[in-house]
């Protein structure tokens, strides 16, 4: 088959800028085929190449003790004792959801799966961070039931429990919505699978689903900003299939357990050629393809369309030829597809060869480590302008506002459609903070939260970027957990704009520096830029995801408020306003500064509540609609009343940092405020749990009501 | 007792199923579905729950055409105790070892929450440890659990008490609130609900628990 002429356009349509192209026929002194300029078109386009972010990626710490593995890997990997060890990370799908919402959310899930068990893992939890334009716009309604059902459709299928997450709405989202899919897996620390090959002359073996033609230019449409012209995108998004994913998970593990598995690579963005470049790269190996031998699910396929194919639920391998008879046995068994599609070879060579025909000849290091980095100018965002007055206004009205917002009501309508308790192992189900999963067999416990408030981010990115990281920080501890690391899904519009560059720059500052003060370090993560419609750009929004250890069923915070309990706030209430979610749900404004985040106070206040859990019956962090949303949340929770005493808006409603509530009995109260007071931290009885009533500075209204509120607004608004 | 936990290739709740038999004290195979026959001596087989072959057509019908379902109907022809939860339900009305079908949730979404069930029977091996006519929390985890029989068959697996459980506000549009329904001779019992997933203190619920136990106190002294 002829191949087209390269020209002007096709290289453009390539996303590939002119000194971009300059740089490939640099590297390899001639025009390149057809085929090569899509190789180099997939390994370079930002969503692979992360060639805007990576020189502020490098600045983010990502070391410490509890560290296997960092970024770099298919996910990043965590130590938890006893030989076992966590596997996870967090990756955007928001393109092909919008897309195409059901596929784009369902892939997005599989994809993630896959990172964590190429590892050698067995996921054990997922989560997703989904981000919507406002509940009115016409589009929202589509997009949450796509996207809602695709997560569900895949995950449930696929076998893995849903056990937190964040549903949030927002103006800035019309255009352009966010799914972050996240999956933790379990592993045996002295069985984890890397990438890199070794050896020459092995084999290079394909696994899985055959390859169709679905998601060809995916990974350049996705790091592509949205037009009208959208809807003829819908053919760059991947079909899912979770029943061929889990088999190719049981097959992979059982895989492992062979022994025959040199190294191994999921093939996600930009497929065969993603994986083939990296395995061969990361062993300073070349490797050969024989396209022929590629598992094919349609007919006539051209070597471009193999090399660029989205196609889900595949792998590659490099195999220990001496046991090839009983690696392809697993695969037999499970009735997935095992080829071998080429070798490792001794020169730095990407060799890809159709029907005996040479269809690219690339030097293989080259074409992965001379992937344009950018350093994109940037401007920083400018300090907010100071909070307008806000009223004073009636407690039970501000509270109603919040609780008729899908932003703060109850998520159960989302989370009931995920299944969060398959594998039998799941202590603490989605939509009360941190979700946990017992270690199997063990007493240990894993828990697992995501978190970003992106108001606070636009109005001010580097303390933003640490609130995000203080909130996953708190929803561990408030369960008590002790947070281990964290992964980190950096969504943002176009890299070209100095001014959402700043936005980049100042959330990468925050993080680094609360992730380094509270000891959660990095250990994997993902970009997403150019989330803009039309010029539009989404609110910066970076996803925390967060892991942390229980080491026994003891240290566990999970009971819940009762009647008499004393309500206990912990940290300091300076009445802080700016940006919090009454201004936007009551005024509807977005002025002021985002709060501060003293990251020392956040250690102390956190090492605090671990250190007197026994004092503690139930804990939650303060965080959006402050002290007023968190006791409500408390107390209808535990299906009682609760009384606070302060009045005002902003002793209520306020959004300062590191504070969390407490519900106890007196005689705990009492303990408690004695530790706090030897532990320098503040400290402070609010009000009492109990009667049928939320009440506010003296004025009531009964939990019932509020509680229909709560948990009706969502299916009311979308069902 | 010797039970058998069935594994297709989507099974997702086979380990699940495996860990709250082995905990009440049966002792556990796992048998695959390309087998043709159970091992020796089994009393029991479970049918886990989970996307046996994806369900992507009808749940459970490639499934119930797998060698080991038929070896599970001979087990069963035979007077075995076959045990079916969620997908495994689905399965058993697909083999015909049960009447009816599962549909789409009447609300056409997926559901995961634990619900209310009324024990109606308390005459199986599965449920004589429950009090006829009580209540208990049992999660359920489905997109086609909406159980559905002609009137006939309703009326019959009413009058012959062989209605084990009912929903008591029913979250799927199952007719006759019906969650679980026994064979005529009362060894086959087919459930939506997981009662596996309540079955330690860690689940929050024990309610699943005495399933198990009385299944075990049945077969042992069997």
């Amino acid at each position: 088959m002829q191949e087209p002429a390269i020209t002007q356009d096709l290289i453009s349509a390539h996303g590939l800028s002119p000194s971009e192209y300059d740089r490939i026929l640099e590297i390899i002194g001639r025009e390149p085929t057809f085929t090569e300029l899509g190789i180099f078109s997939a390994m370079w386009n930002e969503h692979c190449s992360y060639k805007s972010s990576k020189k502020w990626l490098r600045t983010l710490p990502t070391e410490g003790p509890q560290v296997i593995c960092g970024p770099g890997e298919n996910a990043g990997i965590v130590d938890i004792g006893d030989g076992q060890c966590i596997v996870f990370k967090m990756e955007s799908h928001n393109h092909p959801s919008y897309i195409e919402p059901y596929q784009g959310a369902a892939t997005g899930v599989g994809g993630i799966l896959r990172d964590v068990f190429t590892m050698g893992a067995r996921p054990i939890a997922a989560m997703n961070s989904l981000s919507f334009g406002e509940p009115g716009h016409p589009k929202t309604r589509q997009l949450v039931h796509g996207v809602v059902e695709g997560v569900g459709g895949y995950g449930n299928c696929f076998g893995v429990p849903t056990v937190g997450g964040e549903v949030r709405f927002h103006p800035a989202y019309n255009g352009n919505c966010l799914v972050n899919a996240f999956a933790a897996g379990l592993a045996d620390t002295d069985k984890i699978f890397y990438s890199a090959a070794s050896g020459v002359g092995m084999p290079v073996v394909y696994l899985g689903a055959k390859t169709g033609r679905d998601g060809v230019g995916g990974a350049t449409m996705a790091s592509a900003e949205f037009d009208d012209t959208i809807e003829d995108k819908r053919p760059t998004v991947q079909v899912g299939d979770p029943f061929t994913e889990k088999r190719l998970m049981e097959a992979t593990l059982e895989l492992m357990a062979t022994g025959a598995v040199i190294s191994i690579q999921d093939m996600g963005a930009a497929g065969l050629t993603c994986s083939a470049v990296e395995m061969g790269d990361k062993g300073g190996l070349g490797v050969k393809l024989n396209l022929e031998a590629v598992p094919q699910r349609e007919d006539n396929m051209t070597a471009y369309e193999m090399m660029l194919s989205e196609s889900q639920e595949r792998m590659l391998m490099v195999l220990k030829p001496e046991l090839e008879a009983e690696a392809r046995a697993v695969f037999e068994k499970w009735d997935l597809d095992f080829a071998i599609v080429g070798e490792t070879i001794p020169e730095d060579r990407f060799l890809i060869l159709h029907n005996g025909e040479v269809k690219a000849d690339l030097p293989l290091a080259t074409l992965s480590g001379s992937a344009p980095e950018y350093d994109r100018p940037w401007v920083e965002t400018p300090p907010a302008e100071d909070l307008a007055d806000v009223p004073n206004i009636d407690p039970i009205d501000g509270l109603k506002a919040l609780l008729s917002s899908p932003n703060y009501a109850a998520k159960q309508w989302v989370y009931d459609q995920y299944d969060s308790q398959v594998m039998a192992d799941t202590i603490r189900q989605p939509g009360q903070g941190a979700g946990i999963v017992r270690v199997h067999g063990t007493a240990k416990a894993i828990a697992f939260t995501s978190d970003v408030t992106p108001r606070y981010v636009k109005a001010n990115p580097v303390e933003g970027g640490k609130q995000a990281v203080a909130e996953a920080y708190r929803n561990l501890t408030s369960v008590g957990a002790t947070p281990l690391a964290t992964t980190d899904n950096m969504n943002f519009g176009n890299p070209e704009k100095p001014e959402i560059m700043g936005q980049f720059v100042g959330a990468i500052k925050g993080i680094g520096e609360a992730v380094a003060a509270l000891d959660m370090p990095i250990v994997s993560g993902n970009v997403s830029l150019y989330n803009e419609t039309d010029g539009q750009g989404i609110l910066p929004t970076p996803t925390i995801g967060a892991v942390g250890l229980l080491k026994s069923h003891d240290e566990m915070i999970l009971g819940t408020a009762r009647d008499g309990h004393v309500a206990l706030l912990i940290g300091e209430t300076a009445g802080h306003l700016g940006q919090s979610a009454l201004l936007a749900e009551v005024f509807n404004r977005e002025d002021g500064d985002a709060p501060a985040v003293d990251l020392d106070a956040e250690k102390r206040h956190g090492d605090f509540i671990r250190q007197n859990r026994q004092w503690i019956d139930a804990c939650t962090d303060l965080s959006d609609g402050g002290l007023a949303l968190a006791a409500f949340e408390m107390a209808e929770a535990a299906n009682t009343g609760v009384t606070l005493d302060a009045a005002d808006t902003q002793t209520l409603f306020a959004e300062d940092q590191a504070r969390y509530l407490v519900a106890c009995n007196f005689d705990k109260a009492e303990a408690l405020m004695a530790a706090a007071g030897q532990a320098g931290v503040p400290i402070q009885a609010v009000g009492k749990f109990g009667g049928s009533d939320i009440t506010m500075g003296g004025i009531s209204a009964p939990l019932t009501d509020l509680a229909a509120l709560y948990r009706g607004t969502f299916a009311d608004t979308f069902a | 007792m010797k039970a058998a936990v069935v594994q297709f290739p989507g099974s997702n709740c086979d380990r699940d199923m495996a860990v709250a038999l082995e905990a009440s004290g049966a002792d556990v195979q796992i048998v695959w579905h390309k087998d043709n026959g159970l091992p020796d001596g089994i009393d029991l087989v479970a049918i886990p729950g989970g996307f046996s072959f994806g369900d992507y057509l009808r749940c459970g019908a490639i499934a119930a055409n797998s060698p080991v379902c038929r070896a599970i109907v001979d087990h069963a022809e035979r007077g075995g105790y076959v045990l079916g939860v969620c997908n495994g339900f689905q399965v058993l009305t697909e083999t015909g070892l049960l009447p009816g079908a599962l549909l789409r949730n009447a609300g056409l979404k997926y559901i995961c929450r634990t619900v209310g069930l009324k024990v109606e029977t308390s005459a199986s091996a599965y449920t004589e440890g429950y009090t006829a006519g009580s209540e208990i929390g049992v999660p359920i985890a489905h997109h086609d659990g909406n159980y559905f029989a002609d009137d006939d068959v309703v009326t019959r697996l009413q009058g012959e008490d062989r209605v084990a459980f009912t929903y008591t506000d029913n979250p799927n549009g199952s007719r006759a609130d019906i969650a679980g329904i026994l064979s005529e001779n009362r060894r086959v019992l087919g459930m939506m609900p997981h009662p596996e997933r309540a079955f330690e203190e860690s689940h929050g619920n024990t309610d699943g628990q005495r399933l198990f136990a009385g299944l075990m106190g049945q077969l042992a002294s069997a």
